[in-house]
C-alpha cells in the first residue's frame, strides 16, 4: 500500500501509532519518545517529499492511499445530499455530483470518483467517466445557476474512459459541452486538482474563476506513459515523458495555469486526510469569500479573459 | 514486380500517380486534384490542405488571410527523439504553411463569413497555442463583423509539446465558440478525416450544425487506445462518420462536392 521510497516512513509511522496508544491509554512516560519520534518523522517527510521527480509526484498522485473526491467531501461539507444520473441514459458513478453546506450556505460539489476498495474501483471505474458523468455534473451545473449556489469541483482522473460505448454516446460532445457550460454559468466557480489531472477528462470539471491544485497532484495533456508511447515509441520512457511535459503542482503555477498550489501536511496528503481536509476547506473559503464581491458579469467576463490568456505565442 | 507495377511504383515516386488507400485504384494525380480529392471509383476523400480547402469553398476575389503575425513558440523547451523547435521548423518549410489553422475571411458564394481550417500536414493538424489564439479571434472576428464562422477541422488532437498549455486551448475555443452563442452568431463545423482527442473534445463538437465528411475517423480517443483497453476487436466501421451518423452524434454526412452549396443551404 505504500510507495518504495515512502518505506522509512511507514516504520516510523507505526511506531508512533503504537506510542500514541500507550499514551492515549494513561502512559504519560512515552510522551518524549513519541514526540521525538515525530519530529524525526517529520525531517524525514520533508527529506523524501522536498525533492521528488515529477515521476514520483505522479505515483503520489495515484497513491492507493490518497484521499479521493468523496474523502474530502464528507470532511468539508455538511448535508451533502448527492444526485444520480444524466436523465437520458444511465448514472456513471465515476462522477459524483449533489448540494452540500459549507459555512451555513448552499454550494454545489461535483468531482471525480475512484473509489477506495477493489469493488468500489470497478463499480467507479477507476474515476474515468462515461458521457453520461459529464452531463450529470453540467445537470447540478446548471441548478446551482438556478439557485444561485456556488460550483466546487474536486478533478480527480486519469481521464475519461476510452471505450465503446463512450465514444458512440459522444464522449468528445459531453466533454465539449462541459467547458462551454462551466466556461459561462452565472456562479462563483472554483476547482480543486486534488490527485490526477488527466487531459479532457479533468478539464471539462476545471473552467473555473479559480483553480488550484494540490502539491503532488498533477495535470497534463496527456499522460507520460501515452506521451512517452507516442513521441519516444518507447513505454520505458515515463519519467523523460513526465519531466518534459512540465505536469507538477509548481511548474503548472509558473506556467499561470494553476491560481495557487495548496501545500500537503507532512509531505503528502495521505498520512493526515483530515488535516489535508482542513487546508483545502481554508482554501475553498477564502476562494469563495473573494468571489462573492465580484458581480456576475465581472466573473464571467474574468472567467473568459483567465483561459482566453493561457498559451504562448510570438506576435510578427 | 512485373514492369508495369515498376514503372507505376516510378510515377508515384514523380508524384504524378498515387494509389487510393481504401480501393488500391491508382490514380492520375492531376486528374484526383481537378476531382476534389475524392477518388472517382470508391470516393474515399483523400486529406485535403487548408489552402486547398480555402481555394475550394471561397470566391477568389475579396479575400483576407488573417492572424499570420501569431505565430508559434516552444514555451516548455520540449525535446523528445527530436526538438519541439526542429519539428516547427520542418513543420513550416513541408506545409508552407505557418501554424496549423489557417483562417481567412471571405466569401462562400455571396456570403461573407470567417473559414478556419485545421491542416493535418502541420504536426497533425494538432492544436497548441496558436491554434487556440487564432481560433479565438476568428470567433471575435465573426462577433465584430456579425458573420458566421465555419470551422474545417483535421487534427490527432491537442499538441503534446506544449504540454498543459495545449490543453487549456480546449477551453478558450470552447470559450470562443460560447461567445458566438451568447450573440447568435452562427457556427458551424466540419469534420474530416481525422477529428481527434483535443479538438474533437472541444469546438469541433460544439458547432450548431455538426458536418462530415464521408469515412472520416472522428472520436475522442483512439481507436488503438480503445481497443488496448476494452481487449475486444472494433466493430466495423466504428468511429467512421457513418457510424456517428447512425449513432446521432453529427448531423450529416457531406460530399466533398456538396459541401459549399450544402453550407450555403445551412447557414441562417
Amino acid at each position: 500500500m505504500y510507495l518504495e521510497f515512502e518505506k522509512p516512513l511507514v516504520e516510523l509511522k507505526e511506531k508512533i501509532d503504537r506510542l500514541r496508544g500507550a499514551y492515549n491509554l494513561g502512559n504519560r512516560t512515552v510522551e518524549g519518545e513519541m514526540r521525538k519520534l515525530q519530529r524525526e518523522f517529520k525531517e524525514k517527510a520533508k527529506k523524501i517529499y522536498g525533492k521528488l521527480s515529477p515521476w514520483r509526484r505522479i505515483l503520489l498522485a495515484r497513491h492507493p492511499k490518497r484521499p479521493h473526491t468523496l474523502d474530502y467531501v464528507n470532511r468539508i461539507f455538511k448535508n451533502f445530499q448527492e444526485l444520480h444520473g444524466d436523465r437520458s441514459f444511465a448514472e456513471d458513478k465515476a462522477v459524483v455530483a449533489g448540494f452540500g453546506e459549507f459555512y451555513g450556505k448552499k454550494v454545489a460539489v461535483i468531482g471525480h470518483e475512484k473509489g477506495r476498495s477493489t469493488n468500489e474501483k470497478i463499480e467507479r471505474n477507476f474515476g474515468m467517466p462515461h458521457p453520461e458523468g459529464y452531463r450529470k455534473a453540467m445537470r447540478v451545473v446548471k441548478l446551482a445557476e438556478k439557485y444561485g449556489y456556488p460550483v466546487v469541483s474536486f478533478i480527480d482522473t486519469p481521464g475519461a474512459y476510452p471505450g465503446i460505448g463512450a465514444e458512440e454516446r459522444g464522449q468528445s460532445q459531453a466533454i465539449a459541452e462541459s467547458l462551454c457550460t462551466m466556461g459561462f454559468v452565472r456562479v462563483p466557480t472554483l476547482s480543486i486538482v486534488i490527485g490526477e489531472g488527466g487531459s479532457g477528462g479533468a478539464l471539462a470539471f476545471g473552467i473555473t474563476d479559480r483553480v488550484y491544485i494540490m502539491e503532488n497532484a498533477y495535470y497534463s495533456v496527456i499522460s507520460p506513459e501515452g506521451c512517452a508511447a507516442i513521441l519516444w515509441k518507447d513505454q520505458s520512457k515515463v519519467e523523460e515523458a513526465a519531466k518534459a511535459l512540465k505536469i507538477t503542482a509548481k511548474e503548472l503555477l509558473s506556467l499561470r495555469v494553476v491560481d495557487d498550489v495548496i501545500p500537503e501536511p507532512l509531505g503528502a496528503a495521505h498520512w493526515e486526510p483530515d488535516r489535508s481536509a482542513r487546508v483545502v476547506k481554508c482554501f475553498i473559503r477564502r476562494a469563495l469569500r473573494e468571489l462573492s464581491s465580484l458581480s456576475l458579469e465581472e466573473l464571467i467576463e474574468k472567467r473568459v479573459e483567465k483561459f482566453r490568456s493561457m498559451g504562448a505565442y510570438r506576435t510578427a | 514486380m512485373g514492369i508495369l507495377d515498376r514503372f507505376f511504383k516510378k510515377k508515384e515516386q514523380e508524384n504524378l500517380w498515387t494509389k487510393c488507400p481504401d480501393c488500391k485504384t491508382l490514380l492520375y494525380v492531376p486528374d484526383l486534384k481537378k476531382n476534389l480529392k475524392v477518388c472517382p471509383k470508391c470516393n474515399y476523400h483523400f486529406p485535403m490542405g487548408a489552402k486547398e480547402r480555402v481555394d475550394s469553398l471561397l470566391e477568389q476575389e475579396d479575400r483576407e488571410v488573417l492572424f499570420e503575425n501569431i505565430l508559434p513558440t516552444d514555451p516548455l523547451n520540449f525535446k523528445d527523439t527530436k526538438s519541439y523547435k526542429d519539428r516547427l521548423k520542418k513543420a513550416q518549410e513541408s506545409s508552407g504553411l505557418t501554424e496549423a489553422l489557417y483562417v481567412v475571411e471571405g466569401k462562400l458564394g455571396a456570403k461573407r463569413l470567417i473559414l478556419s481550417v485545421l491542416d493535418f500536414k502541420f504536426i497533425g493538424g494538432s492544436m497548441g497555442s496558436v491554434v487556440g489564439e487564432r481560433f479565438f479571434r476568428a470567433c471575435e472576428r465573426a462577433l465584430e463583423r456579425g458573420i458566421p464562422h465555419v470551422s474545417i477541422t483535421s487534427s490527432g488532437g491537442a499538441r503534446m509539446q506544449e504540454g498543459i498549455l495545449s490543453l487549456m486551448q480546449m477551453a478558450k475555443t470552447a470559450l470562443g465558440v460560447g461567445l458566438l452563442r451568447e450573440k447568435g452568431i452562427p457556427f458551424i463545423t466540419v469534420l474530416t478525416d481525422p477529428t481527434m482527442g483535443g479538438v474533437s473534445a472541444s469546438y469541433a463538437f460544439l458547432g450548431d450544425v455538426i458536418l462530415a465528411e464521408p469515412k472520416a475517423l472522428i472520436g475522442f480517443a483512439g481507436p488503438r487506445v480503445v481497443e488496448q483497453t476494452i481487449k475486444q476487436k472494433l466493430p466495423e466501421g466504428f468511429q467512421r462518420a457513418e457510424f456517428l451518423l447512425e449513432k446521432g452524434q453529427i448531423d450529416m454526412v457531406v460530399h466533398r462536392k456538396d459541401l459549399k452549396e450544402t453550407l450555403l443551404q445551412l447557414l441562417p
